[in-house]
């Protein structure tokens, strides 16, 4: 199986990290990952904002670079879930592309069918952070809104991690207020959730907040730094890559 | 014996304690400023909102409160979701016949003796309720909460026509005697706090300004109200359901007053929305028990009144209002959102409403579901109503007859920007990062100088009040190597 790797325009500029360790972990499960360099964005920016028509050349360049690969893996949920749901690309190579683009929680927890770590190992207590999309297009768990039987992707794969344990976050299921470009459109809501966030996070007492959707947690961490809140944000592949603190 | 306690009315929740010492009261937050057709800038009120914390803090938690005990009620009952594709899948089939259910609901309410009337609009149902007054000579008019009535615009028109109207439920009395509009469907003076009332109160129905004791404050409205109701010559209500098969108007509340308006005054009019019909009396056991559950929480509402005809020597009318309705119908993207039975689940759910209150809209219809209907109201003056959601769908999961919420808010986001509605400054930007990001070359370069500048720019430059993002949060720190050239040093 060749994985075409994605890595999002934020990840890309403001957290490598989360990039190397998304393709290492790829890598020391024996996958054969290869990463096109001309990829640049999924588009979301532009369409979560209504501008659809504007998406469509971002969106053939997207099929172009991924259409030889039998997967395309992306360490965001939000991203993963406009390339598969949101496209306006409908022709047949755009529909392939679509239908084989996974984000990286679901790829290693239902492609791979991941259940043990080449060496994970984070003695800490964390919280986790499930984004509105994770949650709410892409089944990691059920919405908490929903009365359906519970399931979680994220936690099986951190249950891999040794000596790792999960605390919870009161409101876990509230939108954290980041929301893409309405981070920016209603600065002041925004920011007032992500407050409410990071106060409620710091309660657990966790040292750190683990997610598979770093664009959140950008907005988190931006919300902690600024409120003097002490609290460390990690994206869920470092720790499935055995990050040290 | 065993005493039952049951938690289900508005006024039965836990107290909520706002946070701080604040000997000084805090000024109410007044909502959105509306200038005409301008575009109402609910970013602006939400802002104004935000700077009031006790209120910010007792509404957030308030509703929250509300949000709990619905999914305490919800995953109780083990057939919830089936219920909600069962209660779906009526509305849905109830829209589709809409024109031969209403005609079915004509014929069997005038078998019962009632009046129905049809309204083209707001005016239209004014008119006829002013018609029916004047007939009457009935100079006063008390009426139980209804959103219709609301869209309508009835109040105003009323005392222009200088007929008087009496709201009966306690919270829309708050707000008629604050002049203000509603701020939710189900509790409409919740962004209210107790000292909020006691002043409206004090300066309205002269009571002691100091003493904020809810019960001492209901009990004050009750006796102003009595008098009223039992000299009313005409009494109003809206309706929750509508029923074809038998021709009955269901109306749910929780203080009973729909039934003393119904009940007390010799003429009962109720006010409908014609999206309000179910086709059988069977099918309401399906919405009667989802109603409450994600409204309040609440098993059930504790008046759940069936009005199947006048009673003896009275008169009782129906209403039947379409006021865009029909319109909304031909708007296939927008249709389901007709299937709203009011039950302000979404915005209880939702964190943007919580943290900005209802008044921020500056429409008739707050929260998640008036991003959707008011645009179908006034395209030009909600334009940036959709663009206030974080599009975390909550209010799609919790609606009780699944509207596609959060992506009807999207889609009209799709239909600004199609229409030029969002500004120009925002348009150029969205096509310029467009054209950037379908070509990889120039991306790049943008990106590089992102991680080269960005370090090295002055606090200033980076916090300056242009730069929304980092007013009230940190800017990520860009690193000196972007993933794709540490891909290219390290894998090629």
């Amino acid at each position: 199986m060749r994985i075409g790797l994605f890595i999002p325009c934020f990840i890309d500029t403001f957290y490598p990290d989360v990039g190397i360790a998304t393709l290492e972990l790829l890598e020391r499960l024996g996958l054969d990952v290869a990463y096109p360099f001309d990829q640049t964005c999924c588009g979301q920016p532009m369409g979560n904002s209504g501008f659809t028509a504007e998406c469509h050349a971002v969106e053939r360049l997207f099929v172009e670079n991924f259409a030889g690969f039998d997967a395309i893996v992306c360490p965001s949920a939000s991203c993963t879930n406009q390339v598969r749901n949101k496209f306006s690309v409908d022709d047949e190579a755009g529909r392939l592309v679509r239908g084989k683009t996974y984000e990286l929680v679901e790829f290693l927890h239902d492609v791979i069918g991941l259940d043990r770590l080449p060496r994970a190992e984070f003695p800490y207590q964390v919280t986790l952070h499930n984004s509105c999309t994770a949650l709410r297009a892409l089944d990691h768990e059920p919405a908490p809104e929903m009365n359906l039987p519970f399931h979680s992707k994220p936690r099986a794969l951190l249950a891999t991690v040794e000596g790792l344990t999960i605390v919870e976050t009161d409101r876990a299921g509230e939108c954290c207020g980041f929301g893409g470009t309405y981070s920016v459109t209603e600065e002041a809501v925004s920011a007032r959730m992500g407050l409410d966030k990071v106060t409620r996070q710091q309660n657990t007492g966790a040292a750190y907040v683990v997610s598979a959707d770093m664009s959140c947690l950008m907005h988190q961490q931006g919300c902690a730094a600024r409120a003097g809140i002490d609290l460390n944000y990690l994206h869920i592949a470092q720790i499935l890559n055995g990050y040290r603190p | 014996m065993k005493r039952i306690d049951i938690d289900h009315a508005e006024g039965r929740s836990r107290r909520i304690d706002t946070p701080g010492h604040h000997p000084e009261r805090e000024a109410q937050p007044r909502g959105a400023i509306r200038r005409g057709k301008r575009p109402i800038d609910h970013a602006e009120a939400a802002e104004r909102f935000l700077a009031a914390p006790d209120h910010l803090a007792f509404h957030d938690q308030r509703l929250w409160d509300l949000r709990q005990k619905r999914d305490r009620e919800a995953f109780a009952i083990p057939e919830w979701e089936e219920l909600r594709d069962l209660a779906s899948s009526i509305k849905d089939y109830a829209l589709a016949n809409l024109d031969t259910l209403l005609e079915e609901f004509e014929r069997n309410a005038q078998a019962n003796g009632i009046t129905v009337h049809w309204a083209r609009d707001g005016a239209e149902h004014n008119r006829i309720v002013v018609e029916i007054m004047r007939r009457h000579d009935a100079p006063l008019l008390v009426k139980s909460k209804s959103m219709l009535t609301e869209e309508c615009g009835f109040r105003d028109h009323m005392q222009e026509q200088g007929l008087a109207v009496i709201e009966t439920d306690l919270g829309e009395r708050i707000q008629q005697l604050d002049n203000e509009d509603p701020s939710h469907v189900v509790v409409p003076a919740v962004h209210k706090l107790r000292a909020d009332v006691a002043a409206v109160f004090a300066k309205t129905l002269g009571t002691d300004p100091d003493n904020h004791d809810p019960a001492y404050l209901a009990e004050q409205q009750r006796e102003s109200n009595r008098p009223l109701i039992l000299g009313a010559g005409v009494g109003m209500t809206g309706a929750n359901f509508l029923v074809a098969e038998t021709g009955t108007v269901v109306v749910c509340t929780n203080e009973g007053n729909a039934d003393l308006s119904a009940n007390v005054p010799p003429v009962h009019i109720v006010s409908a929305g014609i999206e309000k019909i179910i086709p059988r009396a069977g099918d309401l056991g399906v919405f009667i028990r989802l109603l409450s559950r994600s409204a309040l929480g609440s098993p059930i509402t504790q008046y759940t009144s069936h009005f199947r005809g006048p009673r003896l020597g009275a008169e009782m009318h129906v209403i039947l209002v379409d006021n865009g309705r029909s319109a909304r119908l031909g708007m296939q993207q927008f249709r389901s959102a007709l299937k709203c039975i009011r039950c302000g689940a979404c915005m209880n759910t939702c964190p943007v409403y919580r943290r900005s209150g209802g008044l921020s809209y500056g429409a008739t219809y707050a929260g998640p579901i008036g991003l959707i209907i008011d645009p179908t109201i006034d395209q030009r003056k909600y334009s940036a109503l959709p663009y206030a959601s974080t599009l975390n769908g909550s209010c799609t999961a919790v609606c009780p007859v699944k509207i596609d919420i959060h992506q009807q808010i999207h889609a009209w986001r799709g239909i600004m920007a199609e229409q030029k509605e969002p500004s120009r400054t925002k348009r150029t930007a969205m096509k310029a990062a467009a054209l950037l990001l379908a070509h990889p070359s120039a991306y790049r370069v943008a990106v590089r100088t992102v991680g080269t500048v960005l370090p090295h720019m002055p606090r200033f430059a980076v916090y300056n009040p242009l730069n929304a993002w980092g007013r009230g949060r940190e800017v990520p720190n860009a690193p000196r190597r972007t993933f794709h050239d540490w891909y290219k040093a390290n894998r090629t």
